[in-house]
């Protein structure tokens, strides 16, 4: 066994060794992609809210709108906010993929980067937006 | 190497049951959201802050809500079809795959009916 240990092949470093794995952009972007298809689906329950509130009434309407503007509601129209973003800037870049375009590795890095800055670039200018313009209070 | 004739491979539809269609039908409903999912963002963005009666009005003009209905149809559409490619990836037990698949489909269809009929509600 202590022969065994020794040997070039067991002091070799294991592959994958997730602790120490640095995730390549383009495979963060991929989960990412489907994290976020994920909450949107859950964040299609806020757009039917939203458009059930309209059509029951102006009490349903205000309770929805109270919940949207409340802390908790901001924090979750954020995530929905930025997942529609992502998942649409990531999604042209495999509508791109698919056309056989884009798959050099340091075009694919570049796009991936691209997609996860300005996603949140997006989702910010929405809520500057929201709060400047409209003059929006929680 | 295959024994089998290329008329042998060509024919029936593969592992996942289906042909192109799913990918197909996916890309379809990719292309026509990113037109409708930035017209989404414009007008929800206009509509905060607005209280009902104004966000109604606004959602009762023809084309709001003609533009309104397709993106509800499109996005319900292409989430059915994104989540069925998670549950198929990650659900390997066969009767709990096809109890999420199931469950899947009629999600789609309530978010969409519900959403629809209210849009009716709000345009008629």
């Amino acid at each position: 066994m202590a022969e065994k240990a020794k040997s070039p092949r067991a002091t070799r470093p294991l592959s994958p060794h997730l602790q120490i794995y640095r995730w390549p952009v383009t495979m963060a972007a991929s989960i990412a992609h489907r994290v976020t298809g994920l909450g949107l689906t859950a964040g299609t329950l806020l757009v039917t809210w939203w458009l059930v509130a309209a059509a029951s009434g102006t009490d349903s309407y205000d309770f929805f709108s109270a919940a949207a503007r409340s802390p908790a509601g901001q924090l979750v129209l954020f995530g929905f906010v930025w997942s529609l973003a992502f998942h649409l800037l990531n999604g042209v870049r495999h509508l791109a993929w698919d056309l056989g375009a884009g798959f050099e590795l340091r075009t694919a890095n570049r796009t991936g980067i691209a997609a996860v800055v300005l996603s949140f670039v997006l989702a910010v200018a929405v809520f500057a937006v929201a709060y400047v313009e409209k003059g929006l209070r929680a | 190497m295959t024994v089998q004739t290329p008329l042998a491979r060509a024919e029936g539809l593969g592992a996942a049951h289906s042909g192109t269609h799913h990918f197909w039908r996916q890309r379809v409903s990719a292309i026509a959201l990113i037109p409708l999912t930035i017209w989404f963002c414009i007008t929800a963005i206009a509509l905060i802050g607005a209280d009902r009666n104004h966000a109604v009005v606004v959602l009762a003009r023809p084309v709001n809500a003609i533009a309104m209905a397709l993106f509800v149809i499109s996005a319900v559409h292409h989430m059915a079809l994104g989540v069925q490619v998670v549950i198929e990836d990650y659900v390997h037990q066969e009767g709990a795959k096809i109890a999420l698949l199931v469950t899947n489909r009629f999600f789609a269809w309530l978010v969409g009916a519900a959403c629809l009929f209210a849009l009716a509600k709000i345009a008629l």
